[in-house]
Parts: C-alpha cells; structure tokens; sequence
C-alpha cells in the first residue's frame, strides 16, 4: 500500500468524522507513527546536521543497501559490515517497518511499493527546517560527493547542487567527486559561489610543489556561544581513484600527524568542540579515531554506510563518536552536544531516513528543482525500455544494473569480458518500471565516461582484479579506497577476501575455459583514469541497448564464488 | 631531486635537501666518494654492507616514516624519515626496487635526524628507513602500496 501523506490526512479526517474503523486504519496509524520519526526534541546546545554522498539526487528515488558488505580482520561482524537480519538484529530494528526498509535490502521490492520513495532535496530541505526549528544554532554539514550523480549535475557543471546546497543553508563542506570537474572548477565555484555561504575543508590536500595548504583547514562557528571547530578531510586516495590529471597540482592522502596538529591548533585557537567533517569512508574514520586524539565526533562518509548509531572508540584523550550517514539523500544525521564546562558532556544522535511521503516538499527548493530540470526534461524522461527486475547496483559485487552495463559492453564492443568500477552511487529501478535515460545517468554520469576496449592478457586480467580486490579488502584501512569490487561480465571467478594480494582471486574462466595467463582478451570498460581516451560516452552505449528490447533482460548477476567466508554477518 | 641521493655534509639535512632539489648543489660536488656498487646492488643486505658495513638491523621505535600509505604516482613518492636518535646517517631502501637503495644521508651525528625527499617505488613495496647511531644501524619500516587505482567509490 502507498499512501501519500495528503491521502493518510484525508483518512484520519473521514475515519474521525464517521468513526467507522477503515480498513486502512491500521495502516494510517502506522504511518501516524512513521511521522514520529521526525519529533525529534533539541537537547544540549550545540547541534550539528550532517548529511553525505546525496550523488546529486535532487529527486526522490529507490535505493536499495546492499546484501553483501564483507568485513574481514578486525572489521569482520562489526559496522558497517552487517547486512539484513544481521543489521537488523544489532540495531533492534523490527523487520517489515520503515527502518528496516530504509537500513536494508530485505523484502526491497515489496517495502518500497508500501513505504515509497526516499530523499529529494525538496523533502529534505523541509526535514532540516523544521530539526532547525528547535535548533536555531545548529550547524548544516555536508560530508562531499554531492556535486556528481545526475545527468543536471554533470550537464551543469555540478552548479545545480552548488546552488541547491545554499539553498538548504549548508555551512561547511568537503570533497571527492567535486574535483571531477577539476580543479579549475572546484576553484571558480569556492571562490563565485560559495564565498561567504560555506566553507570547503580538506586539511589533507597539499600543492605538490610547496607542500603548502589549498583549502581551508578547518573553520570556527559559535554555537550558543560554545566555539565548536569544524575540519574537513577530503577522500584520501581521489588522485588513485579518479584522475589525477584533473587535479595534476594537488597532492591527497590521510595525514594522520597533520590531522593531528590540526585538532590540536583548533583547540588552542578556543575550540570546545571539534568535529571532523570527513570523506575517508566508515573504516578509515574508525581507524584514525583510535589514533587521533582530541575529536568529538567524526560525521563520515564515502563508504555510503548508513548506521543508525555512533561508534564509540576510545583513544588517549578520551572518546570519539564516529558516525557514517548513508548516502544519495535517503538521510539526515542529527547530532546534539550537551556542553558545559568548556567540553562535552553527553550526546544524542538519530539518523532520519527521509521517506518522501512523509514529507511536503518545500517549496523554494521544489522550484529550484523544476528549474534545473526544464531544459533537460524531455531527454531525461525518455523512456528506453522496462524493466523486469529490481535494478540495483550497490554490493560488493555485480549489482543488476552494472550486470546491464556489462551487457552492454559487452554487446556494444564484442568483447569477450568487460568490467565497471565498483562505484556504490546509482539509483534503483522497481520491476516494471520504465527505465528513463535518467536513470542510466544515474550510474554514469561523470567526466571520464568513454568507453574502451582493450587486448589485455590473462596474466594482466588477474593482476587487475588482484589490485582492485585488494583496495576492498586490505586487512588495514588505510590500504582500502572505500569503491566496492570491479564489476565482471563474461568472465567467472572465485574469492577468497581473507587471503593477501595475488592469492584472492582464482577459478577463472571465460566461456567456460580457464583464463589462459599468456592470451590476449578483448576486454570492455569504461571510466578509465588515464586522459584522453576516445569513444562513446557510456551512457549513449548502455542506453542504446536498452533501446533494442522492449523488456530488458538482465544477464544472470555474475557475482564470484565467494571462498573464505563463513558466518559472516556482512553476508546474509 | 634526482633518485639516487647522497650528500653528505653537517648542514641540516632538510635544507640540503631543498638545494639539492632546487638544482643548487649536484651531488657530484658534494659527495666525498660516490658509493656507486652501494647503489647498484640488488639485494638489501649487499647494499647495507657496501654503504654502512653492516647487516644486522635492530627494530626501533624512534625512527618515523612519513610516506602515503598509498602512492599517488609511483614515479614521485614524497617521504619524510625523522629520529630523535643522534644520526650518524639515514638511509632509505625500497624493498622490491630492482637496486633497493633509493638514497642515504650522512649527517655526521651532530644534526637533527631529519630528511625528506622523494624516491621512485615500481610496484606496492616495503619502505626500510635505515638510522646509523652510535655505530649501530637501526631500522623502521612501512608498507607503500602502487596500485592501478581508477575504481574508487
């Protein structure tokens, strides 16, 4: 069932007007409760609003979390690597309600039909008025990976989100997509659009030459009078991850000593509260919580973890919370500080997922919206074909879209194996659903999207997928880069995550042969990190193949054997 | 700054680092004697016992490795290796290097233990900062990764 708030309104109005016990009744207090979900009463008197990786989904969507979200050493079991009936089991989430449709894969289809779409920077603006309503001081952080995601975003240069940011009220923001437009860019937007608005923080991104900071550190905000110091970290490994030759002069990385001297300059400069505002993804933030001293809290994102509750993790000053808030709009983490006596004395935290229905759009926001979209919409709302599955990608492995995008490329290039970055934005598509070009920007749409093919030998095909799988599943952290693993078409393996590097990755097999170490393959990509590679862009190749059936079929998920794992709750 | 580094001197080393770099001093004029077969050795131990006259490395907790976990480009590695010990010389060898030895400072003991550069790594390697203190060598080291990259979240 899918009641839209007007129609549940419409309900209680009628139900108490005739006093007959509807037969949706049960329903409407249901969703009298959902709406509880966001009284949320201030405490304390320094509140900071964070959200992250919104992928510039300006409009409600489906995302569905993932199934498997391995964690392996230390990580094994523990946030964020827990998956359905596990995640729902730590948190105390009863299964078939909204938090359970909005924390995990579980019963996808079916909950998403009854408790509808989520996000929407419309909704969201309204949700942020009104936690700002009992919070006049609070602070609006934004965690990055907000300017890439969307076909408006890209074909405007990311200056739709820049101007919807303002216009939710953020105060402080971080980066890693953002410099996809490189560094020009990044530069002209901080200094025309953002001055005097937000701060950009990176504490950790030095020019090359001199070594000397390009953005601001960190930032101090009186917060009912209590100096609270917001730094900001950039996604450490974004020259490795994207294209360096976008940001040539800037060097990145995690800097631990300098994060250090960073807090410790925040306190000495008056700081009661310092709070990270980070993009090393969920893993990285706990293992520089541990190491770092004198942070409060870090609001994380990258990994797109949502986790309804703070880590606690001790260190030699004491504790810091570290807190991840999902990611493509569907949250909004809300942190409340009690401060006395110059330091924090208590915390509460919720992470909202923001259900679309539950919300009214606001209206500022909703034309923003309207307008960014007009030129464009007739070609976003094209419809290329149905769908007749769920279309996902976020997992550690193939998701059903990128399955379609291999298929693509496969087709597209008559190759005979063909891979996709293990990227963990991209909306969901519902069974039966057109699927709109929109929807294939949503997986696509960046500033390197050519398509490739490439001869690579069978001995280099594994060297790839060694390197990748280790970047997912390095036993340290700080080795990781936060992407899921390389999405795989037309060529079968297994995995053993808990091996080292060079050991994880055996069983190939193309066409049902062994991978032969010495020949060559025709091998299909796209998003390649080097600079000008020429070809289509892959959203024109996947759209066209969608374009020839009328019902798409979806390849069967090639998803690898997995090895090594056993009761692992990152795996349902 | 050139690869293969050896000054020696009693100036801080940091500043030398920053002429060498700035093309001020060739290495040539200011090497004593160029320990070429130090350089071109292919293993570890061959190359510390040309250089340093010694193998045995004891573990130790004073010798910091400032590098990336993970090498933005394998070419151009930024490190920084400082002790509180009285260094005779600091050395650093990349484990997986077809020649490990990258570059050795003589500092002559008197100097704060410090020096940062650059060195060039071919693949994901051990990084093994060697200090010379009191005739004794003493060593730390820290994995670098060099990875292919392109497919990060």
């Amino acid at each position: 069932m899918n009641i839209s708030r007007r129609e549940f309104l419409q309900m209680l109005a009628v139900a108490s007007a005739t006093g007959i016990s509807l037969p949706g009744q049960a329903v409407a207090k249901k969703q009298a409760a959902e709406k509880k979900l966001y009284d949320l009463p201030a405490f304390g008197n320094v509140s900071l609003l964070h959200f992250t990786d919104c992928h510039a989904q300006l409009m409600p969507i489906w995302f569905r979390e993932p199934d498997i979200n391995i964690g392996i050493a230390g990580m094994k079991g523990k946030a964020p690597h827990l998956v359905g009936k596990h995640f729902l089991a730590r948190y105390g989430i009863n299964p078939n309600t909204p938090q359970a449709h909005a924390f995990t894969y579980l019963n996808f289809v079916e909950a998403a039909k009854q408790y509808g779409k989520v996000g929407g920077f419309a909704h969201l603006a309204t949700l942020i008025k009104h936690i700002r309503s009992q919070r006049p001081e609070s602070l609006l952080l934004d965690g990055g990976d907000t300017w890439q995601g969307s076909a408006t975003s890209l074909w405007t240069n990311g200056q739709d989100m820049v101007d919807a940011t303002k216009l939710l009220g953020v105060d402080a923001m971080t980066g890693h997509w953002e410099f996809t437009y490189g560094a020009d860019r990044v530069k002209e937007i901080i200094e025309k659009d953002l001055n005097g608005h937000m701060d950009f923080l990176a504490q950790n991104i030095i020019d090359n030459q001199w070594e000397e900071d390009v953005f601001k550190s960190y930032v101090i905000k009186e917060i009912n009078g209590v100096p609270t110091a917001i730094i900001g970290q950039a996604f450490p490994y974004t020259p490795i991850a994207n294209p360096r030759y976008m940001i040539p002069d800037w060097n990145f990385g995690i800097r631990d000593d300098k994060m250090q001297k960073t807090v410790d300059a925040a306190r000495t400069d008056g700081a009661q509260v310092v709070v990270l505002l980070s993009h090393n993804g969920m893993d990285v933030d706990l293992k520089m919580a541990s190491r770092v001293r004198g942070i409060d809290a870090i609001m994380g994102g990258h990994t797109h973890d949502a986790v309804p509750e703070p880590v606690e993790v001790k260190n030699v000053g004491g504790i810091t919370l570290v807190i991840n808030s999902g990611s493509n709009g569907k949250f909004l983490s809300v942190l409340d500080f009690d401060v006395r006596k110059g330091k924090v004395q208590g915390y509460r935290y919720s992470l909202l997922p923001i259900f679309s229905n539950l919300l009214e759009p606001d209206a500022t926001m909703a034309a923003h919206i309207t307008n960014v979209r007009k030129p464009f919409k007739a070609k976003l709302e094209e419809k290329l074909g149905v769908a007749d599955e769920l279309l996902y990608r976020r997992g550690n492995f193939n998701g059903s879209f990128d399955q379609l995008i291999l298929d693509a490329l496969i087709d597209a290039q008559d190759a005979d194996i063909a891979f996709s970055p293990g990227f963990r934005w991209g909306v969901s598509v519902l069974p039966g659903e057109p699927i709109t070009f929109e929807h294939v920007m949503t997986q696509t749409a960046i500033t390197y999207p050519t398509v490739t093919l490439n001869q690579i030998t069978g001995e280099n095909i594994k060297l790839i997928l060694e390197d990748v799988a280790d970047n997912l599943f390095n036993t340290d952290p700080y080795y990781q880069q936060g992407g899921d693993m390389v999405r795989v078409g037309g060529l079968k393996f297994s995995i053993d995550p808990t091996k080292t590097i060079g050991h994880r990755i055996t069983d190939m097999e193309v066409n049902d042969k062994p991978l032969k170490a010495s020949k060559k393959y025709r091998v299909a990509g796209w998003a390649s990190v080097e600079p000008n590679r020429e070809g289509r862009p892959a959203w024109d190749v996947v759209a066209d193949y969608i374009r020839k059936q009328d019902t798409v079929k979806v390849n069967k998920l090639n998803i690898p054997n997995i090895k090594g794992i056993k009761n692992n709750p990152g795996l349902d | 700054m050139k690869r293969r580094t050896f000054l020696k001197g009693t100036v801080a080393s940091g500043m030398l680092s920053v002429a060498a770099s700035a093309g001020l001093l060739t290495p040539r004029r200011v090497l004593a004697a160029w320990p070429e077969t130090a350089f071109t050795a292919k293993s570890i131990d061959d190359a510390l016992d040309t250089l340093l006259g010694d193998t045995t490395l004891a573990t130790s907790g004073d010798i910091k490795i400032k590098a990336p976990e993970i090498a933005e480009n394998g070419a151009v590695v930024p490190i920084t290796i400082s002790t509180g010990m009285a260094a005779e010389s600091i050395s650093v060898l990349i484990a997986k290097n077809p020649s490990p030895l990258a570059c050795s400072f003589a500092l002559g003991g008197s100097t704060l233990g410090f020096v940062s550069t650059r060195v060039k790594m071919g693949e994901t390697s051990d990084l093994i900062a060697v200090v010379k203190s009191g005739g004794k060598l003493y060593s730390a080291k820290k994995t670098v990764k060099v990875t292919i990259g392109g497919c990060g979240g």
